[in-house]
């Protein structure tokens, strides 16, 4: 019995050591490119030596095109989660509640821009902007259009699993049997059960269209991307210390939404705790 | 629950299914069911599943389109309007309490769609919690109550907005037995205090004959037999209603004169004018007797009892007659008397029967 224990002990200790190496190996492999952006954008000189400076980071904004870039790059984030949100949630309840034959075909469309490399999308959006560009108009946001189609695989993803964790018919059709319009039944009902699917589907969005490269700079737009590709080639130091606020942006969403989470799930087992209790009692 | 939340504007409406036609591909869902509910009364659908009745409760509460016929809520055609402007309030089979609200803003969400006063909301979710029994539950999230409380909420949320009609779809049948038994006296109650015309749909016969005004036995898209629940079992329209309420023995006989002769009884027929010739006769076990020990253990009534099932305060005797196997209920204390293994001869009691043909399955009914 006790050799029995000892070897379930030994083998929790080894997975254990195992899951630090692992981490730590990955945290190395992460954080040692930021740390050298960080460093390379914080020193006056090439080397360790050199003094530190915030000069780079301070002349983020003696650039014009870059700051444009940014703003930019922000409302194509935030024009892109809303656009896809509003386009998605609706379509995935509805083929849920009434066309669920057509689902897979659905999936399928969501999941074709996966398979597509960037640079093939873009030979196929070029007339579309060249049209657009003509007659509609040629400003950076409509990029927009072509970012919800490339987030289209990693929301349907996220929202899709979101969407199968409740029972979305019943929950439907409860609230319209209550009163409600449809506006009210995806706002009030749906949204709020989906809400966790819904931040991570919007931070995968924010996160892709910050990064992306390709499509802006083949359309010929300077998003953020594009600008600090070619701010690296007249000013490295600012262009690496946007990169790297750019990450750390990045990471602060990434932290807030998981804080959000928490939050949440905190206040629910709070009440469960609560129940519990009162149930003990009550036994 | 104060008088005043059962007011009138609670009292039931006549409901009226005519002619509801509905087809999915080649399926004929419902085939001309017309249904008239009167003010206050509960009326359950029963039949098996694919039978039509969720169909029927849904085209009632418009989550469904009919490819024909009407739905009138006290006079008005409300076929046309969509389910939130129907003013029903549904009971789901599912568990549909929104998982992120608490108890009493679940009850209190219908009020909301009807803009009434936040105040005034949350009194009369509470009231309608107590209704229930659940108010100090009131804020629990669904996930902190079991089934039976979750759908007691859902039951309090589908009353709270003073519907015209209360729809119950299959609402008991995720419960467990003892849960499922308390929750239906409870739901008639309920139904009974704020006089609110009810359609309940289920599956489970004793679920139905324990608490409607009226059962309608469904089979195929249509009503087979629509009558009080002593009706329904005691004098079935058809064969099928006969098999499906309740357990029938069937026993080959002869019909001659307005009765059936079965095994040398003469048994009276539920409708006599039917044409003589062989027939199966469809007998209730509870009319089927072991008889008094010291008669003659001869005759085609004579058998080996094989089991006794023990059902509480009777027992189900199944009787081996060679050709046929019987089912006879009596007593528990007289059902003891008889063990596997005895020989025993079986009383028929004269009650009407229903007889059935091969040729035309209804024929006698």
């Amino acid at each position: 019995m006790a050799a029995v224990t000892g070897f379930r002990r030994s083998r929790r200790v080894k997975v254990q050591v195992f899951r630090i190496v692992v981490f730590g190996v990955a945290a190395i492999f992460f954080l040692v490119p930021i740390f050298a952006m960080l460093e390379f954008s914080t020193r006056s000189g090439a080397n360790f030596t050199s003094p530190r400076t915030l000069t780079f980071w301070k002349q983020i904004f003696d650039y014009p095109d870059l700051v444009a870039a940014i703003t930019a790059s922000l409302q194509l984030a935030a024009i892109t989660s809303i656009a896809m949100l509003v386009l998605l949630v609706p379509t995935m309840v509805w083929v849920r509640l009434r066309l669920r034959r057509i689902s897979r075909i659905i999936e399928f469309i969501c999941l074709l821009p996966l398979t597509i490399p960037a640079i093939v999308l873009v030979v196929g959006f070029f007339p579309m902007y060249q049209w657009m560009g003509n007659n509609f108009s040629d400003s950076i946001l409509t990029l927009a259009f072509a970012y919800l189609i490339l987030v289209l695989p990693y929301c349907y993803r996220a929202l899709d699993a979101g969407l199968g964790a409740i029972d979305v018919k019943t929950l439907t059709e409860a609230a319209r049997s209550l009163g409600a319009g449809w506006f009210t039944v995806m706002w009030r009902v749906i949204m709020p059960n989906i809400s966790n699917a819904v931040l991570n589907a919007i931070f995968l969005s924010v996160a892709l269209v910050l990064g992306e490269y390709t499509i802006a700079n083949n359309l010929l737009y300077n998003n953020l991307q594009v600008e600090i590709a070619q701010l690296g080639r007249a000013n490295a130091g600012v262009s690496i210390a946007v990169a790297v606020a750019a990450l750390l942006f990045a990471f602060a969403l990434l932290l807030v939404l998981g804080f959000l989470g928490r939050t949440r799930r905190q206040a629910e087992e709070k009440l469960i705790l609560t129940y519990a209790r009162e149930m003990g009692r009550s036994v | 629950m104060t008088n005043e939340a059962n007011g009138a504007a609670r009292q039931g409406v006549e409901v009226r299914l005519e002619n509801l036609h509905r087809r999915y591909g080649t399926i004929v869902a419902l085939d001309d069911l017309s249904l008239t509910l009167a003010p206050g009364e509960l009326v359950a659908l029963l039949g098996p599943s694919g039978c039509g009745k969720t169909t029927a409760l849904r085209l009632v509460a418009g989550l469904e389109d009919a490819d024909g016929g009407r739905v009138v809520f006290g006079g008005n055609d409300v076929t046309a309007l969509p389910t939130n402007r129907r003013d029903v309030g549904m009971v789901f089979q599912a568990y549909s309490l929104f998982p992120h609200m608490v108890a009493w803003e679940n009850v209190a969400f219908g009020l909301q769609m009807r803009k009434v006063n936040p105040e005034e909301r949350k009194k009369t979710a509470l009231e309608m919690l107590e209704l229930v029994g659940l108010a100090r539950f009131a804020n629990r999230y669904a996930s902190q109550l079991s089934g039976g409380q979750q759908q007691r909420v859902a039951l309090a949320r589908a009353l709270a907005i003073r519907p015209q009609v209360l729809l119950l779809d299959e609402p008991l049948s995720a419960l467990d037995a003892k849960v499922r038994s308390r929750l239906r006296d409870e739901i008639r109650r309920i139904q009974l205090e704020v006089g609110i015309t009810t359609l309940f749909v289920t599956h489970d016969q004793e679920e139905a004959l324990a608490i409607a005004d009226r059962v309608g036995v469904m089979q195929a898209g249509r009503l087979e037999q629509l009558g009080p629940p002593t009706q329904v079992y005691s004098r079935p329209a058809t064969p099928f209603v006969a098999d499906f309420v309740g357990l029938t023995n069937r026993l080959d006989g002869n019909v001659k004169s307005g009765a059936v002769e079965v095994r040398g009884v003469s048994l009276p027929l539920v409708r006599p004018d039917v044409a003589d010739g062989p027939a199966t006769a469809l007998v209730r076990p509870e009319a089927v007797s072991v008889a008094a020990e010291g008669e003659a253990m001869d005759g085609p009534l004579v058998g080996t009892v094989i089991a006794v099932a023990f059902l509480g305060a009777v027992s189900r005797v199944t009787v081996d007659l060679g050709d046929v196997r019987v089912l006879a209920q009596m007593p528990t204390s007289a059902a003891s008397q008889h063990p596997a293994g005895t020989r025993v001869r079986l009383d028929l009691r004269p009650d009407p029967v229903l007889i059935q043909r091969e040729e035309t399955a209804p024929a006698g009914a």
